[in-house]
């Protein structure tokens, strides 16, 4: 196959990849784990974790 | 070892070296800054010459204090979204003191004229090894923290660090493939146009996944705690992090704009800078309006400012850079002052910005303190910084556009209206308000500095207890384990 319907071919299979990725993050059904992994960082006390429980 | 701590002192020695090192290499760029305004500030030293400084300067700032605020925000935020421990135990000790080594070797070897010509690649090839060496030992240690991670998911600013320290590895081993010729000289494995085509891939995959994503990562863990609020859309992260990856490999050319490299590749290169625009400021968005219903806390929190406005210069600097990524625009752009301009809204206002309001968050976390020492004196380094970028970047941006237009100005029989010395000249205004703008930020670094020791006196080192993942969070371990 000529190398350059290759790279077109690379071309539009990232396009595809890329919007299908969109696609995903935006259906509703990944609400939930999204919210549950925003919530990571503050899921945790730093300060209680470190100071303060030093004294 | 200890499994029911985090390593803090990794972070707490990286956290140092990021105020040692940012003091460092701006003052290095105060003083090329000023021998351009006064050339006689080298003293006839050849150690101190403006083209053996220079990459000093540029490796200092970007490596050794970019460098050292990402490896030590990058254990941080790994350790305590994944509730896990560093992986690989004496392992990141190792690449604590490799990447000293790494700086210290590039601190005797620049001045002495040893360059490899290769911008920000300068480094000749045992040191390169050396960088190659600490760097996988660095992955080894991030990918195996989040492999033995407790949590199921990911948090997103890992997603950025990940990126960023993979995408570095690749870059830096191709772009520094070369042929030793004795112990301090090398010759690129490239040739020709194929070598600068090699070197401005790497050249500009460092701003995009060293300067940017690393960065990004820095934004995504340290706005949301100290803010108090979860990132604004974490839709749009996941979207944010695949544009970026999908679109920055391709924007290299641009530094290559009519050059010997071929005119559809530079036409690519400019086509994805300007693509690049849509996520830089979907990224911009989701970090700004994570303050958005708390906007009350800008006005108090001096952290906050920093992390914020950093955003802004973000924002500003990457409209900036596809603008002139556009032919039309670089044709008077390029090889002026106004890149230096742009370079450094991303690099003081962006990169040093988010990094110092991120250091402020983590200091007195690794010596056991709520709040630093003096937060009066954030709210003044704040604006030291703040002034000193702008009279920074708009001194510079007068000067190039300046430069651009005298440089392309004919006169009516097609001779050049101008020398290149008269543009020189009337650019010596705005190179010493240049380095007033420099010396500012500069002032503002050793400000954190007093902050900082006067944290660390009146503190001590702690280690932060690894706290158990709280029951029905959906957080719980992950569901291959």
């Amino acid at each position: 196959m000529d190398i350059n319907a290759i790279r077109a071919g690379i071309t539009v299979a990232a396009l595809i990849t890329f919007l299908g990725i969109v696609a995903w993050a935006w259906s509703s059904r990944r609400r939930a784990d999204f919210d549950a992994a925003a919530r990571l960082p503050l899921d945790e006390d730093d300060i209680a974790a470190s100071g303060e429980k030093q004294k | 070892m200890n499994d029911t701590q985090y390593n803090y002192k990794v972070v707490r020695q990286f956290a140092v070296m990021t105020v040692v090192w940012g003091i460092v290499g701006m003052l290095v760029g105060v003083l090329i800054a000023a021998q351009l305004a006064w050339p006689a500030l080298n003293f006839d030293i050849p150690w101190l010459t403006y083209g053996r400084l220079r990459p000093l300067h540029t490796n200092a700032v970007i490596f050794a204090f970019g460098g050292s605020a990402l490896f030590a925000t990058s254990y941080y935020a790994v350790q305590r979204t994944s509730h896990a421990r560093l992986f690989g135990g004496p392992l990141a000790a190792f690449t604590f003191w490799g990447w000293q080594a790494v700086i210290l070797l590039a601190a005797v070897t620049l001045p002495l004229g040893y360059n490899t010509s290769k911008e920000y690649a300068e480094l000749e090839w045992p040191i390169d090894i050396l960088i190659a060496v600490v760097w996988v030992s660095y992955a080894i240690v991030f990918f195996g923290t989040i492999a033995k991670r407790k949590v199921k998911h990911i948090y997103v600013a890992n997603w950025f660090f990940g990126a960023y320290i993979l995408t570095i590895a690749i870059l830096h081993i191709i772009n520094s493939a070369e042929v030793p010729a004795g112990m301090l000289k090398s010759y690129s494995a490239y040739a020709g146009v194929q070598d600068a085509m090699v070197q401005w891939w790497y050249g500009h995959n460092a701003v995009g996944f060293f300067l940017t994503a690393g960065f990004l990562g820095m934004m995504y863990y340290f706005i949301p705690k100290q803010a108090g609020r979860p990132v604004y859309s974490y839709r749009l992260s996941i979207v944010h992090f695949w544009a970026l990856i999908f679109t920055y490999m391709w924007a290299g050319p641009h530094h290559l704009h009519y050059t010997a490299l071929p005119d559809w590749a530079q036409s690519i290169g400019m086509v994805f800078s300007l693509i690049l625009l849509a996520p830089s400021w979907g990224g911009m968005i989701n970090g700004i309006m994570t303050l958005s219903g708390a906007w009350h806390k800008l006005r108090t929190d001096p952290i906050l400012k920093f992390l914020i406005v950093s955003l802004s210069f973000y924002g500003m600097s990457t409209f900036e850079g596809p603008m002139m990524s556009i032919k039309t625009v670089n044709a008077l752009s390029h090889y002026t002052d106004w890149t230096i301009g742009h370079v450094h809204s991303g690099a003081l206002g962006w990169v040093a910005m988010i990094s110092i309001g991120s250091l402020y968050y983590l200091l007195p976390r690794l010596f056991g303190r709520t709040e630093m020492y003096s937060v009066k004196a954030i709210t003044l380094h704040f604006w030291i910084t703040t002034i000193g970028i702008v009279l920074y970047i708009a001194s510079m941006w007068i000067a190039g556009v300046m430069q651009g237009l005298m440089w392309r100005a004919v006169n009516e029989d097609g001779t050049l209206t101008y020398t290149f010395v008269e543009s020189v000249k009337a650019t010596y205004p705005y190179y010493v308000i240049r380095l007033a703008g420099g010396a500012l930020v500069f002032s503002g670094m050793l400000v954190m500095a007093w902050n900082m020791v006067k944290t660390i006196t009146a503190g001590k080192s702690v280690e932060g207890e690894i706290p158990p993942v709280a029951a029905g969070s959906g957080l719980d371990a992950p569901a291959h384990a």
